[in-house]
């Protein structure tokens, strides 16, 4: 083997940074996120899983038809309840308490929503 | 033929993925074993690779020279381009492996009416090479937030600035753009210049469309289909703490195609072309320093009992010879 000195050392070099994410200091697989639920209520406005991956996109359609298409303020859920299509007055109303349901997982999953650049936080979360 | 059945090979490879996905017990086999093996055969692959390299003897020096050499001292030196010093060639392949100088020298060469043979600069291969890789990079390095539990500050970074026009929700990455625009092109670079096409072969056009499907179905996961990236994080962290686990009917299957694309990409890169990430650091035309003029190097393994034969012995020893056969000799 010619050039060892440079070669080896290079290649342990490549596969730590490789395997890198396996030596860093990681939590444990099973420290799930645990958004909590509000108590009061057992309804959201959509089926959880589809909650889980689209709520984003929900907000967007919401602002896209109040503000610009001038669509209803408020909706029903499939069980008849109303709601107030909005972030601050509809989904914080149940889920009141932003450190303990939306960044739970927005902090597990490394995502910063700009929702809070405009948005006032509820009080509690101040 | 050798552009479709590249093709086909990436679309079967989505058929299997969106079958298995489906299939009861699938998931595991896709999401936990496959990755495990994927990541095993590339590293192992990837070694194996360096270690046959790093047996191959370079005897001689065979940089290319890109400039002036290092002679007269009235002769300015091309100390990058053409280096005799240690300093020369690190400096040369920082901006090789940055930079990708090499690809800043493409030519084009065009037939004019006359007919006249001109050579133009062609600086496109250059910019969407480096798009590209820079691109990918960034790609990899905001996926380590799936992988690695409490997200390290410059992955956050990066997501940031790559999302920094904060178009859409989930915020819109510039990269994801910029990374199809240069792989479009690196394809149509093949197929539209016919002195490229003639050239390209299978393996150019395969690796293209694997890349090319992955990055498709990784935006369409985040922007189409929607996937739980809760569920997803559990998974690939698990991964990385040999603790795998999948939520039973939370990941969506384009989750899967994506991750067999990516297995795909991962076995097949020892075996490929794409073994130029090692390779760029260990080509002798570019690492070596051009000092044969100044250094003499032996070929190490001579047979140190064959000892040089000048002009001057050799005549010696077939004089008589020589003289027979009419041969005129420097030493009567």
């Amino acid at each position: 083997m010619y050039g060892k000195g440079r070669i080896i050392p290079a290649l342990i070099l490549f596969l730590g940074l490789m395997t890198s994410p396996i030596w860093y200091k990681s939590g444990e697989a099973s420290k799930m996120p645990k958004p909590e639920k509000p108590k009061d209520y057992t309804e959201c406005v959509a089926p959880t899983q589809e909650m889980r991956t689209s709520h984003m996109v929900l907000l967007n359609q919401w602002r896209d038809d109040i503000l610009r298409e001038g669509g209803a303020r408020t909706g029903k859920t499939p069980n008849g309840t109303e709601y107030v299509r909005s972030l601050q007055n509809g989904c914080m109303k149940c889920h009141s308490d932003k450190k303990k349901f939306c960044d739970a997982c927005h902090n597990y999953t490394s995502v910063k929503p700009y929702c809070w650049d405009c948005h006032l936080q509820p009080k509690e979360a101040m | 033929m050798r552009i479709l059945n590249p093709f086909i090979a990436v679309l079967a490879l989505i058929a299997v993925g969106l079958v298995a996905a489906q299939v009861p017990g699938g998931q595991a086999l896709m999401g936990i074993v496959l990755p495990y093996l994927a990541f095993a055969l590339f590293l192992g692959g990837f070694a194996y690779r360096v270690m046959q390299w790093a047996k191959s003897p370079v005897p001689f020096r065979i940089p290319t020279t890109c400039g002036q050499a290092n002679s007269l001292p009235w002769i300015k030196q091309n100390k990058i381009d053409c280096p005799s010093t240690k300093l020369g060639v690190i400096a040369r392949m920082i901006l090789e492996v940055f930079l990708f100088r090499s690809l800043f020298r493409n030519t084009k060469a065009e037939m004019h009416e006359g007919p006249k043979l001109v050579y133009g600069s062609s600086k496109f291969l250059w910019l969407f090479a480096l798009l590209f890789h820079y691109c990918f990079l960034v790609i990899v390095l905001r996926h380590m937030r799936l992988f690695i539990d409490p997200v390290p500050g410059f992955v956050a970074a990066l997501e940031f600035g790559d999302g920094f026009l904060q178009i859409g929700a989930p915020v819109f990455y510039q990269t994801d753009a910029i990374f199809l625009g240069a792989i479009a092109f690196l394809f149509l670079r093949r197929v539209m210049l016919s002195n490229i096409r003639y050239i390209s072969l299978p393996a150019d056009y395969f690796p293209l469309f694997l890349i090319f499907g992955i990055a498709v179905t990784g935006i369409l996961m985040r922007y189409v289909f929607r996937a739980d990236v809760v569920a997803i994080k559990q998974l690939t962290h698990g991964l990385t703490t040999f603790a795998p686990a999948i939520a039973a009917g939370q990941i969506s299957p384009i989750f899967f195609i994506h991750v067999f694309l990516v297995c795909a990409l991962l076995i097949y890169f020892p075996f490929s072309k794409l073994m130029h990430m090692a390779g760029v650091f260990m080509s002798p035309t570019r690492n070596m320093i051009n000092n044969s003029r100044m250094v003499r190097h032996i070929n190490p393994w001579n047979d140190p009992n064959i000892k040089p034969h000048s002009y001057a012995g050799y005549e010696d020893e077939f004089r008589e010879f020589m003289k027979e056969g009419g041969i005129p000799v420097e030493k009567e």
